[in-house]
């Protein structure tokens, strides 16, 4: 039997603000145990929460880049249950008016385009993070996290194999990144995804019994348990069998997933507005103003690089993936305009020395888009060869130094001196005379081989081109 | 007269003529204190060092003239509000030992206005009660006759103010928690609008409803507290960024023009007479000061505890999920697992009562049950809020009883909540609506139990309120009169 999968995604996005959305922390990671806290973070007795503006303007970059209608008044929800790193017994989120709804984003997955559409976006709260004592039956709560911002953002059931859903969360993580309201983190949990899937027989409209995946944290690991899901599910239909509507939890160690205790999953979140907060007005003013400090996002990019630069789409496609490796390129390109070769060198060294777990982080990256550049102009100008070139990018890619200096300390500068370099010529030619009569016979592949000579005796610094010339002319 | 007997602008002025030092002052509240609390039992904790500490300084500010409306002025403080470093217990074990390290916004406020504050009193647990007799630090007593409550679940402040533990107090508000005892204490009592004064640092009991409010032995005092304490805060987004008025500059005599309401569904049957009797000589003076009377009617007010009994539990629920033992307060140290931890950490911290409305209010939120109950509630809070809409176009003040009946005896009605619910019908639909109302005393009943009169009016209109009450205040003889101690 043929089954079509069926997937909705609920990403979970950490914004990048100074300060937590509720009080005046910082958000700042990685600082000691429960030092970003207040009162407010705490759940203290008789603390209220006060709204951080900047949560709002940033989930509306997010609502008007994926193409949401926005909610001009919407609304705070508790959601009610015990956890130690919930310091209120309740998560401030939104729930029956969010601030966005009923937005798409389109995908490409070998060449097909597809919409996946957008349920809603929400603004929450963080909660914080349990430290188990790996020795003794005793857990530790850090608050820093407490009180982060994030918006969750609630795909429709539009996403049609594992694949499709990395290409969405892609989309997602590319768009965030672009509007700079979320690092994009995936191992430091600042972009998260949970999932829901089911299959159902090929051409039927309901949807069959879903399950939840969740404890995903990379875009590989997302297609992976989504790939291993399906294919459990497919066993058991298949078997006769029925799937159970269950939480999973993915197991990246052992290539599976595992259900969740049940006890963990059984909540009733008795939803209901926040009290403490009332209704979030946005106005046409306020829209607008967002509108307009929108930067230019991955499609519009796009076009822009085939247009302007004349790159192929498929690297217009891959250079505009991130907003970080856009601008490199955009940097490079302006001191050495010749863009096709910079997208070479990018899609290539690059690329293959910054790819990481989840794609390219270029802004890790040693060397510097400017000095890129400065490679490409010593290439094009002759004062060092192609294959050098990738000598010193390695070396740079090491140490960071700038392919002058670089070039500089190891003496590779081109030999492009005639006298020099005929001097060399002409010793070879002396203490290899068969080769030279072979050559004269007609064999002119010999040339390999004296080329092979001389640049072993130059350490590849001869200029390749002039050598041939040099070479040609003596054996006449 | 001693002291503390007098009321705070009486002493605005024997202290800055400096007839009397805030030290001397405070001292005799202590005394008092020493004296009568045993019997009354208005206080959790006492602030006696810090508080002749506070005198002191505010002594030094007097000499110098510089000091703010209520230098030296000794308050009670309802246990509901946070004070930075003075134990702050909701009157519930569960906060035995907790001490905030952070001041409730109305408390800066009173600092900055150079009050003196000697300590923490009594009240229902996490303000739910209407007796003040569900309270982990003993009940306190009425001072007109200590066998009856003294009513909640401000007990302890109204309690306070008439025993002259205090020059005034400050109460909170839920569902009638300021004016009622207010009222069965003889004391002037005043809700704010919902938003005039900021709830920053009051353990919220149900947070759309609470506001704090001042206690106080004349309705002068009352305008003055008010003004100290009103104002937006930008620590409290429901607080509103409204000009704060002289509250003072509306204590004229005369009400020409005043249209006062009378709402027939405040004098239903079940109304006590001697409390009848009292309310409509009340009203005859408002009369005989000019105003004019109108009958209106509120007809959704029969709805108002209905609706307050899902509404305020089930903000309550979520509110005190908080108090888990996780961070704070009391922790069962022998449970072995998280559940068992804050099943016997709240089972054994919260008392029957706040136990209660958690479950009234979570069963009221469950799926399957919000709709029935907790957006019914919301809608019908919608109706009660267009009747005051309607009803304020046709009159500037509601006036009515505050309770149908005078204070019951102690242990009266703990057995049966509901008839201690429905004794809240009268002062509830204030909250719901958020409108201001105060109780002004009114008289006595034949067994010397007071009555209080409840005025009601528009969105900030509190000088509307103050000035009725300060004109029915000049024209009964009730003020002054103190209770036999
Ligand atoms: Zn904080």
């Amino acid at each position: 039997m043929e089954f079509e999968t069926v997937i909705g995604l609920e990403v979970h996005a950490q914004l990048k603000t100074n300060s937590k959305i509720f009080c005046t922390c910082t958000t700042e990671f990685g600082r000691p145990p429960n030092s970003n806290t207040c009162p407010v973070c705490l759940g203290m007795p008789g603390v209220l929460p006060v709204l951080n503006k900047k949560v709002v303007e940033y989930a509306i970059k997010m609502s008007v880049a994926t193409n949401c209608a926005i909610n001009y008044r919407n609304q705070f929800a508790r959601k009610n249950y015990f956890y130690p790193d919930l310091p209120k017994g309740y998560q401030i989120s939104q729930f029956e008016l969010p601030i966005a709804e009923h937005g798409y984003v389109d995908i490409e997955v070998d060449g097909k385009i597809s919409r996946i559409g957008l349920t809603r976006i929400h603004m929450e709260e963080d909660a914080g993070k349990l430290i188990h004592d790996s020795h003794e039956p005793r857990s530790y709560v850090d608050l820093n996290r407490t009180g982060t911002p994030l918006i969750e953002i609630v795909s429709e059931p539009d996403i049609r194999s594992p694949r499709e859903a990395a290409a969405y969360l892609r989309k997602l993580h590319a768009i965030l990144r672009y509007l700079d309201i979320c690092d994009g983190n995936m191992q430091e949990g600042s972009f998260r995804c949970d999932a829901n899937i089911s299959l159902r027989p090929a051409g039927r409209d309901e949807f069959g019994t879903r399950t939840e995946l969740k404890n995903m944290n990379s875009f590989k690991n997302v297609q992976r348990a989504l790939e291993y899901e399906v294919r459990r599910q497919r066993d058991i239909l298949l078997d006769g069998g029925e799937i159970i509507q269950q939480t999973l939890l993915w197991d990246a160690d052992r290539n599976r997933t595992n259900p969740m205790r049940s006890k963990e999953e059984a909540h009733d979140y008795r939803y209901f507005p926040d009290p403490d907060l009332i209704p979030v007005v946005i106005d046409d003013a306020w829209l607008d103003q967002v509108k307009q400090s929108l930067p230019e996002l991955p499609e519009q990019k796009r076009a822009r690089f085939i247009d302007e630069f004349g790159l192929p789409a498929y690297d217009a496609e891959i250079i505009t993936s991130s907003r970080d490796l856009a601008e490199y390129f955009e940097t490079a390109e302006k001191i050495f305009p010749q863009p096709k070769k910079i997208s070479n060198w990018m899609m290539t060294e690059l690329m293959r020395e910054m790819k990481g777990e989840d794609g390219i982080n270029i802004s890790d990256c040693p060397v510097s888009p400017e000095n890129l550049a400065n490679l490409l102009i010593m290439i094009d100008k002759g004062a060092i060869s192609g294959k050098i070139g990738k000598t010193v990018f390695s070396e740079m890619m090491e140490s960071g130094k700038d392919p002058q200096t670089i070039v500089k300390e190891k003496n590779l500068v081109q030999m492009s001196d005639e006298s020099d370099l005929l001097k060399i010529i002409r010793e070879i030619l002396a203490d290899n005379p068969a080769q030279v009569t072979q050559f004269k016979e007609g064999k002119t592949k010999v040339m390999g081989f004296f080329i092979g000579r001389l640049m072993k005796k130059t350490k590849g610094k001869a200029n390749p081109k002039l050598a041939n010339q040099l070479f040609a002319q003596e054996l006449k | 007269m001693k002291f503390n007997q007098y009321t705070i602008h009486e002493l605005q002025d024997k202290l800055a003529a400096r007839e009397i030092s805030a030290v001397e002052l405070t001292e005799a509240v202590f005394a008092r204190i020493a004296e009568v609390d045993d019997q009354v039992n208005a206080y959790i904790t006492l602030n006696k060092d810090e508080a002749l500490v506070q005198a002191a300084a505010a002594d030094k500010l007097l000499e110098q003239k510089k000091g703010g409306p209520l230098c030296g002025i000794p308050l009670a403080i309802k246990d509901v509000m946070c004070t930075r470093g003075l134990r702050t217990t909701a009157g519930s074990k569960i906060l035995e030992s907790f001490i905030p390290p952070y001041d409730a916004t109305v408390i800066e406020k009173l600092r900055e206005a150079g009050a003196v504050i000697c300590g923490k009193v009594s009240m229902d647990e996490f303000a739910m009660g209407s007796s003040n007799e569900n309270c982990a630090y003993g009940v306190p007593h009425n001072p007109w006759n200590l066998d009856y409550i003294c009513g909640g679940s401000s007990g302890g402040s109204a309690a306070a103010v008439a025993a002259d533990e205090c020059i005034a107090s400050l109460g909170s508000d839920t569902g009638g928690s300021i004016r009622q005892p207010g009222s069965h204490c003889s004391v002037v009592g005043l809700k704010p609008t919902y938003g005039r004064v900021s709830r920053f640092g009051l353990l919220a009991y149900a947070s759309s409803l609470d506001q704090i409010g001042p206690l106080t032995k004349d309705v002068r005092d009352c305008a003055l507290l008010l003004k100290v304490i009103s104002g937006y805060d930008r620590q409290d987004s429901t607080s509103v960024a409204q000009p704060v008025p002289d509250y003072l500059s509306a204590l004229e005599p005369g009400l020409d023009g005043l249209k006062i309401g009378i709402p027939r569904e405040y004098f239903a049957e079940g109304l006590d007479p001697e409390v009848n009797e009292a309310i409509l000589t009340g009203i005859a003076e408002l009369r005989g000061a000019g105003a004019e009377t109108v009958e209106v009617s509120l007809p959704h007010t029969d709805y108002g505890v209905a609706a307050y009994y899902i509404i305020a539990p089930a903000e309550a629920g979520s509110n005190l999920s908080r108090y888990d033992g996780v961070r704070f307060g009391y922790r069962d140290k022998e449970a072995d697992s998280l559940l068992e931890m804050y099943e016997k950490t709240r089972s054994q911290g919260f008392g029957d009562e706040v136990k209660r409305r958690i479950m009234i209010g979570t069963y009221a939120l469950s799926s399957g049950y919000y709709d029935a109950y907790y957006k019914k509630a919301s809608q019908v809070r919608t109706l009660i809020v267009e009747d005051y809409q309607k009803v304020f176009s046709q009159c500037d003040i509601l006036v009515s009883p505050v309770s149908p009946m005078p204070a019951w005896r102690l242990g009266e009605k703990t057995d049966d909540p509901l008839s201690m619910y429905l004794a809240d019908a009268l002062t509830i639909p204030a909250n719901l609506a958020g409108i201001p109302a105060l109780s002004v005393p009114c008289g006595f009943s034949s067994a010397g139990m007071p009555i209080g009169l409840q005025i009601q009016a528009g969105h900030f209109n509190e000088e509307k309120l103050l000035k009725a009450a300060f004109n029915l205040e000049s024209a009964l003889e009730v003020k002054g009169q103190k209770p036999k101690l």
